[in-house]
């Protein structure tokens, strides 16, 4: 199934060999009937939630979803451990029903259907392999259970381990193989079955800190050839701002904020993710207030604030505020300055790094540009 | 500050921490002081007696004097193969497989259901359940099961309430099965059996069901596998090494039980009682080791068939 290589365009998943087979998953057809010329339009949704509740017993893991993920789009779901994104992506994938709401993949309720026929597939945390399988079984165990020939899975195992990188490991068990290269197998098995949604639940957790960064790119990069919609769960911030086209931010169960990586960052919504995505000040209304014109609590990340030794060298219009310094954290690319103001608000500052560094007690003036200050909603 | 930097005084001198220096700098003496018990007694006492067992199979019985002779011989294992002698090892290994597939399909959706759908109350319910039986003495289940299965026992007084009366009669007329009463017959032989040894099926196939992730179940569903599919293709290979374990179990068990034959069922011979009977009152200590041997090739062959169709592949 000739998906390597090809700037497949999100028509691919519904390709002759797949259609062949008789898959007992939703209905392909409505895309791969459509003229090209709907290429250029990517707003068809993929996954689309209405009102999504779950509880379990006297706990609400999800409350009220509302949530449209479009197709081809790398989304990422964001939060703490506890905050509902894994539930999320459960219910998505059929593990799991919702007490409440809706959910439609492709335009078709997804609620109330078994995992087994849903046209998502789903690579996990652990991995999920078969142990009593080789990887070249586990790939082909989709292909197998539809009922294609030994040639044709295999053949198409091979591709999909070509897919990601692990020619020649069709033979290997997987206790044989490295975190890293589980987690590949674990990609090619959902991705041989050419699902038009991918979803991931923290795929790179389990991989130490070099092996992520580079799996953070291959994936990336694999999404894109694929043309899939991806849809992956972390609680790592940095990992969903490189890699998502959209973040979605989670917390205790409701979900604060969807937007683009630079979108959330750069203008959080609430105090909650402000905090959470990147790390930011937040002045308190009393503060902020004079300074916004209207009465509110305002982010402001570290590395918008310039640390100077006098409120003169201050650019024109910029803001500046008196402070101590408290302690200096070297870390390399940069370096975190701790602050605090004469009313005790412990400021933290990022800069380059240059220069001497300053030393802790000395007094020190902290500007920043008015557009730099953030108002946040009341949570 | 400062008190958290002086020093604490370091704990007083004594022979067992000496002592533990020398373990810790010398790790292989603490293994070797360890496993010397134990390594005596399976060596010596265990595997020793086996070899000494075998050894006893290669003399033979004077049948005028019974004494034995001490001349190693074959004569006492081609004497394993009179037709009489030859009944009783294919009776027994047919009653032990007979048990213990049995076993496997009655304890199979037993640890299935408490493992996969029983909550944590049914699931303590379920442990008490299998494990009460071993908590009482095995010669009382035996005998009671006697007064269940015997002429005028429990069971043929429900059936014949029951107007069914012509059912037991039918089963106990079939040919091999069958005989004067159920507590006379195969049948009854294996239904206490079956009942005496389940406990061994069903732990050993829960705990190997417990291993299994539910990720895994997940997987499947997630790869477009029906349960039915997901249940052959995944759960039933990882829980086979319990399967094999019980197995083990129950068919040995079977293999060397001598009271359950003697007090339930028809005058037929096993193993265990042959062994019982020509070491005990006929004094033919050679023939009862030939017997005993028995059952050790036995499973030695079965678990290297077992290993060979894959049934540990997933340990």
């Amino acid at each position: 199934m000739g998906v390597a290589g090809r700037p497949a365009p999100p028509r691919s998943v519904g390709n002759p060999s797949t259609m062949s087979m008789e898959l007992p998953v939703l209905s392909l057809s409505p895309l791969a009937a459509s003229p090209p010329a709907a290429q250029a339009e990517r707003l068809a949704v993929a996954v689309r939630l209405n009102g999504v509740t779950r509880r379990f017993g006297p706990i609400t893991a999800l409350d009220g979803i509302d949530l449209d993920i479009e197709e081809g789009e790398f989304f990422a779901m964001l939060g703490p451990s506890g905050s509902g994104k894994t539930t999320c992506l459960r219910l998505i994938a059929g593990f799991d029903q919702p007490t409440s709401g809706h959910i439609e993949i492709f335009g078709e309720t997804a609620e109330g259907l078994p995992p087994y026929r849903r046209a998502v597939n789903t690579v996990f945390q652990d991995y999920a392999l078969f142990p009593h399988m080789s990887v070249g079984e586990n790939v082909a165990y989709g292909l197998k259970v539809r009922g294609l020939g030994r040639p044709d899975r295999e053949r198409a195992a091979r591709e999909a381990l070509a897919l990601v990188r692990l020619e020649g490991y069709e033979l290997r068990r997987p206790s044989q193989l490295s975190g890293g290269q589980r987690q590949r197998v674990a990609l090619a098995r959902a991705l041989v079955l050419h699902p038009r949604v991918l979803l991931l639940d923290e795929p790179l957790g389990a991989l130490d800190l070099k092996l992520r960064e580079e799996m953070q790119v291959e994936l990336k990069a694999l999404q894109r050839r694929l043309g899939l919609t991806f849809v992956f769960v972390t609680h790592d911030q940095g990992e969903a701002l490189s890699m998502a086209d959209r973040v979605a931010v989670f917390a205790e169960g409701r979900l604060l904020q969807v937007g683009a990586p630079e979108e959330v960052y750069e203008r959080p919504r609430t105090r909650f993710v402000a905090d959470f995505v990147g790390s930011s000040n937040i002045l308190p209304a009393d503060m902020a207030g004079p300074l916004l014109g209207e009465r509110r609590e305002a982010s402001l990340r570290p590395e918008r604030i310039k640390l100077i030794a006098d409120a003169a060298e201050a650019p024109a219009g910029w803001h500046v505020i008196e402070a101590k310094v408290i302690d200096v954290l070297y870390q390399g690319a940069s370096r975190r300055v701790m602050a605090a103001t004469e009313t005790g608000l412990e400021l933290a500052v990022s800069d380059a790094g240059h220069g001497p560094r300053p030393t802790p007690g000395s007094r020190c003036v902290l500007a920043f540009a008015p557009a730099a200050l953030h108002p946040l909603e009341a949570a | 500050m400062s008190a958290w930097s002086a020093p604490l005084a370091p704990p007083p001198e004594s022979w067992h921490r000496r002592l533990t220096d020398v373990f810790v700098a010398h790790p292989a003496l603490l293994l070797l002081l360890l496993l010397t018990p134990p390594m005596l007694w399976l060596g010596v006492v265990y595997l020793g007696s086996l070899f000494a067992l075998l050894a006893q199979s290669f003399f033979s019985l004077d049948d005028f004097s019974g004494v034995i002779d001490r001349t190693p011989t074959l004569a006492t294992w081609a004497s394993l193969l009179a037709p009489a002698n030859l009944d009783i090892v294919l009776r027994t290994v047919l009653m032990a497989t007979a048990v213990t597939i049995a076993a496997a399909l009655i304890a199979f959706p037993i640890a299935h259901y408490a493992t996969f759908h029983a909550g944590p109350r049914l699931k303590a319910l379920f442990y008490v359940g299998v494990m009460l039986p071993l908590w009482s003495s095995y010669l009382v289940r035996v005998y009671s099961w006697k007064l269940i299965l015997a002429k005028e026992g429990i069971l043929g007084w429900l059936f014949h309430a029951a107007g069914l009366g012509f059912v037991l009669d039918g089963v106990l007329n079939l040919p091999v099965i069958g005989g004067p009463s159920l507590s006379a017959s195969y049948l009854g032989t294996f239904l206490v059996f079956l009942y005496v040894w389940l406990p061994f099926m069903v732990l050993p196939i829960q705990a190997a069901l417990e291993r299994v992730p539910a990720s895994l179940i997940e997987a499947s569903a997630d790869l477009g596998a029906h349960p039915r599919t997901t249940f052959r293709t995944v759960i039933l290979p990882l829980a086979l090494p319990g399967v094999v374990a019980g197995s083990i179990f129950t068919f040995s068990l079977t293999l060397g039980d001598f009271i359950i034959p003697q007090i339930v069922g028809g005058s037929q011979l096993y193993l265990g009682q042959a062994v019982y009977m020509h070491q005990g009152t006929a004094g033919n200590i050679p023939l009862a080791a030939a017997f005993s041997v028995v059952p050790v090739v036995i499973m030695a062959v079965y678990l290297a068939i077992a290993k060979r169709l894959g049934a540990f592949d997933a340990l």
